[in-house]
């Protein structure tokens, strides 16, 4: 594996957002909920200009936007006031508040501030769920992730099991692979809750009125009986034991499957022989198709790309399922690199790649585009995969960037990439091989026009 | 506005409706969703184009990730501004202090970048923990022999206008160092253009074409050598008054430098910026050549601008800005292509912009500080509105409701100062409100 570690004191160009994005984010797919930042009023604002640029879609996040005077005498009065405001104008079902560096650092009870506003206003506001997430622990992957499992922990509850029916904690995926997802779910007769579902609220259609809260989003009466699925599907092969899977498991004995986020041939046929196994089901003849016309690229194509080096970065989930993608069509991920620092990111690309891949990458978590782009020069990659924020790298580099995950600043459609699954690979795939063709045809003096 | 929350109803004033009153300039209601940013975020975008500068921002990685590379200002040079550099904090750092992170963070960065000047960002919890950010400064100034510069922008410390202060307050602390000798009586500063798409290099060539040397840029494609000897300048020309007026009062106070309001956004207001520093100057050959600039510009944009009028005249525009000083050129620019503003606000408005503001607007014309996307969806239904100017975050409001939209941000990526910009302008109004796919049927 690797050689040194990056180790530098300060961070340039960081490969990671702060984790009450990722909360916020993770609020949003969920039907009628608001997400509201307990915290000065520059973090909202920031933050939904980030997303905007991502989705092209409106998302209010609230703010308590406290003052000097409220960091020194506590938010509590100005948390309880937004969460009127943001009742009266909105109507949500739920709000979801997650907290900032400001207000951890002050040290503001929340919980102690809900119970009161809770017995103060004797019921009649909407549900209230808290996660706390201060930006100096973790990225916004572990923001995205705790907020989903305070949404579980807070409202599932437990009872009889339902058979049947699972529970798919996808983490943080694109709305296109949602509506594939629940796709695949229907064609095995699965009923199913997916947690969160941003399919229709940061993707919807064009409408002629401003809609407070858009539609759709996991229904919250689905997720109170995530507690009696007869199991969770959780995608993820370095998400810690604090995940929503594991509170379910916890509390209410619902059985947990880890996946890894399903990209690539290898990894799909895992959840498809998961899901063929919890509906009892075979795998419906649509999706072998799919999986055959795939793999039938593959073989067409694999010439092209054996051999060529990739540098992948990004959320570290998403950077696995690249991983085992890439490797098993012959394309040697040289380095793998992340924000986040779970811990768990090398061992997770061994396992996926270990069979494939005479020799592993150089994984390394904690990074930034300084450190990517240091050792980028060593490796001499002929393509990029991750998100806009590679740009400069590929631009320096003249390769091509896959963008794929989030953020997608400088293109159209961020929201409606499809990257999992067989028709999501389908999609990557055909997008890679391109990229490498095109290169290679744009380089070329002669300039064919056929293969 | 119907189910509006009674604490905004007093930031809102329908033109003629009933006597000027508008409440701004205070901290935005919790819970109503303001577009505002904050202190951090004023300093921020006023500093960011200086470009041979290190910025770096002291705290966790939020502060630093959402404001990489987002400004369209360019550089004729140093691209070392477009860098996101962060301390990013740790828990750890929380609980210790982070002066030690930053004293490292810092000299790493300066021995790999030498840069010119360094500006360190405070943000919300940089406050809390009570890093003594002047220390370090000091310290690390004494050791590199580079300007070290701390910028008090603690987040919650006020709105995005505290953050502007912050960034005046920091930029007086390199004006003043420099050599003066050589600069010309005929000289100014221009404060508060931020070159967007080269906007800058628009207004200087006038400025260039009448022979009045410009001594530094504040601060779009701004160099720190520039700033340093700012106060050799005979006069500071201000635009976005919010950001760098500060700025030019400091420097009046302590430099005896007299300045000028003006605005490049509009022929009308290009043209009067232009003759105002001639005037000011009194020199006949100057103004002479400024009658001729603008008779050239005028001559070459304005046939052009007929064909877009004719095709825009009678729509319905409403503006959203961050700052009002802006709103009133595109109020002005508008009656020029025969459209009518029916809504104008922004963020940061004094009130005093806003009484101007309804001076020179149509009766019925609504007035508002600091709005929602609530508020400012009812305000474009309720008007029938056919184009909205904002910025990305007003952008998804305007697209939802089937309106057409024209940034008019920090982020654009065309130019819409100077007379070129005007036509420019036109443009992008044109292209929005009169593309075919607002006639699809939803």
């Amino acid at each position: 594996m690797s050689k040194k570690a990056p180790n530098y004191i300060s961070t340039t160009n960081a490969c990671k957002l702060c984790t009450p994005l990722g909360a916020c984010l993770a609020f949003k797919g969920i039907e009628g909920a608001v997400p509201y930042l307990h915290g000065s009023q520059g973090c909202a604002t920031y933050m939904r200009r980030y997303i905007i640029s991502h989705y092209n879609e409106p998302i209010d996040i609230a703010s308590s936007s406290l003052s000097e005077k409220n960091a020194v005498y506590g938010g509590g009065p100005n948390l309880k006031l937004g969460l009127v405001n943001v009742t009266q104008k909105y109507q949500p079902k739920l709000i979801g508040i997650a907290t900032t560096c400001l207000t951890e650092t002050i040290g503001d009870d929340v919980a102690r501030y809900l119970n009161e506003f809770m017995r103060e206003t004797e019921g009649t506001m909407p549900i209230m769920v808290r996660v706390s997430t201060p930006s100096y622990n973790g990225t916004h992957m572990e923001g995205f992730h705790a907020a989903i499992t305070s949404v579980v922990d807070q409202l599932a509850e437990g009872g009889e099991a339902v058979a049947g029916n699972i529970n798919l904690l996808p983490g943080f995926i694109s709305p296109a692979d949602k509506r594939y997802l629940s796709e695949i779910l229907d064609d095995f007769g699965l009923e199913s809750t997916i947690l969160p579902d941003l399919s229709d609220t940061m993707d919807g259609p064009a409408g002629t009125s401003y809609q407070e809260i858009q539609p759709g989003g996991t229904p919250i009466a689905s997720i109170t009986t995530m507690g009696r699925a007869s199991a969770t599907i959780e995608f993820g092969r370095t998400i810690g034991e604090k995940s929503g899977g594991a509170v379910l498991a916890n509390k209410h004995g619902v059985k947990r499957i880890v996946l890894g986020t399903p990209i690539g041939i290898a990894e799909t046929d895992a959840l498809f022989d998961t899901l063929s196994s919890v509906s009892g089901n075979p795998v419906p003849l649509k999706h072998t198709m799919e999986r055959g016309r795939l793999l039938d690229s593959y073989i067409d194509c694999h010439k092209y790309i054996f051999g060529k080096k990739a540098i992948i970065y990004g959320e570290e989930d998403l950077v696995v399922g690249l991983a085992a993608f890439l490797a098993e069509i012959g394309i040697v991920p040289v380095l793998c690199a992340s924000g986040g620092k779970s811990g768990k990111l090398a061992a997770a690309i061994r396992d996926v790649t270990g069979e494939i891949l005479a020799e592993q990458p150089q994984v390394f978590e904690g990074m930034d585009f300084f450190d990517i782009s240091e050792m980028a020069e060593g490796l001499a990659p002929d393509l990029l995969v991750g998100h806009s924020k590679g740009y400069p790298l590929a631009r320096k580099m003249t390769i091509p960037l896959i963008r794929v995950g989030f953020p997608i600043h400088d293109r159209m459609g961020g929201q409606r990439i499809l990257h999992l699954g067989y028709r999501g690979t389908q999609a990557l795939f055909d997008q890679v091989v391109n990229a490498v063709l095109a290169k290679k045809q744009d380089d070329s003096s002669v300039g064919y026009s056929y293969m | 506005m119907e189910g509006m929350l009674a604490e905004r109803q007093d930031q809102v004033h329908r033109t003629g409706e009933q006597p000027f009153t508008l409440v701004c300039n205070k901290d935005s209601l919790a819970g109503a969703v303001s577009q505002r940013a904050c202190v951090f975020c004023g300093s921020r975008v006023v500093l960011y184009p200086i470009a041979d500068a290190l910025h770096l921002v002291h705290g966790p990685i939020g502060c630093a990730v959402y404001t990489w590379d987002i400004r369209g200002s360019l550089s004729s040079g140093s691209e070392l501004f477009r860098l996101s550099f962060s301390t990013d904090l740790q828990e750890i750092d929380v609980i210790f202090g982070g002066e030690k992170k930053l004293y490292r963070a810092l000299i790493e960065l300066i021995d790999r970048h030498s840069p010119k000047a360094a500006f360190i960002y405070s943000t919300c919890i940089v406050g809390i923990i009570g890093d003594d950010l002047e220390a370090v400064c000091r310290q690390v100034e004494s050791e590199k022999g580079i300007p070290v510069i701390p910028v008090m922008s603690e987040g919650f410390k006020g709105n995005k206008r505290a953050g502007y202060t912050a960034a005046c307050n920091a930029m007086a602390r390199l004006i003043g160092t420099g050599d003066t000798a050589g600069i010309s009586p005929y000289s100014i500063n221009i404060l508060g253009d931020f070159n967007l798409a080269g906007e800058i290099w628009i207004i200087r060539e006038y400025f260039e074409r009448m022979g009045v040397e410009v001594v530094a840029n504040i601060t779009g494609d701004g160099r720190v050598d520039d700033l340093k000897r700012a106060h050799g300048a005979a006069l500071n020309v201000v635009q976005c008054s919010g950001s760098t007026m500060d700025l030019a009062k400091i420097m009046e106070e302590k430099y005896n430098i007299p300045s000028i309001r003006v605005s490049y956004f509009g022929v009308d207001d290009m043209a009067q910026s232009l003759y105002d520093v001639a005037n000011h100057f009194g020199d006949k050959e100057m103004l002479e050549k400024t009658k001729k600039i603008v008779q050239e510009e005028l001559t070459r944009i304005m046939p052009q601008l007929e064909r877009y009028k004719k095709a825009l005249a009678g729509k319905k525009a409403a503006i959203y800005v961050g700052g009002s000083f802006k709103a009133f050129s595109l109020v002005k620019a508008f009656r020029l292509l025969d459209m009518r503003v029916v809504m104008v606000g922004s963020q940061t408005g004094t009130e005093q912009e806003y009484r101007e503001l309804a001076e020179i607007t149509d009766p019925g014309t609504i007035i508002v500080d600091d709005t929602n996307p609530l508020e400012l969806s009812s305000f474009l239904e309720e008007k029938e509105v056919d184009i909205l100017v904002g910025g990305v975050k007003e952008r998804p409001i305007a697209y939802k409701l089937g309106v057409a939209f024209c940034d008019h941000n920090h982020e654009r990526k065309e130019a819409l100062a100077g007379f070129q910009g005007m036509l420019n302008f036109a443009k992008e109004v044109y292209s929005s409100v009169m593309s075919p796919v607002w006639r699809i049927k939803k």
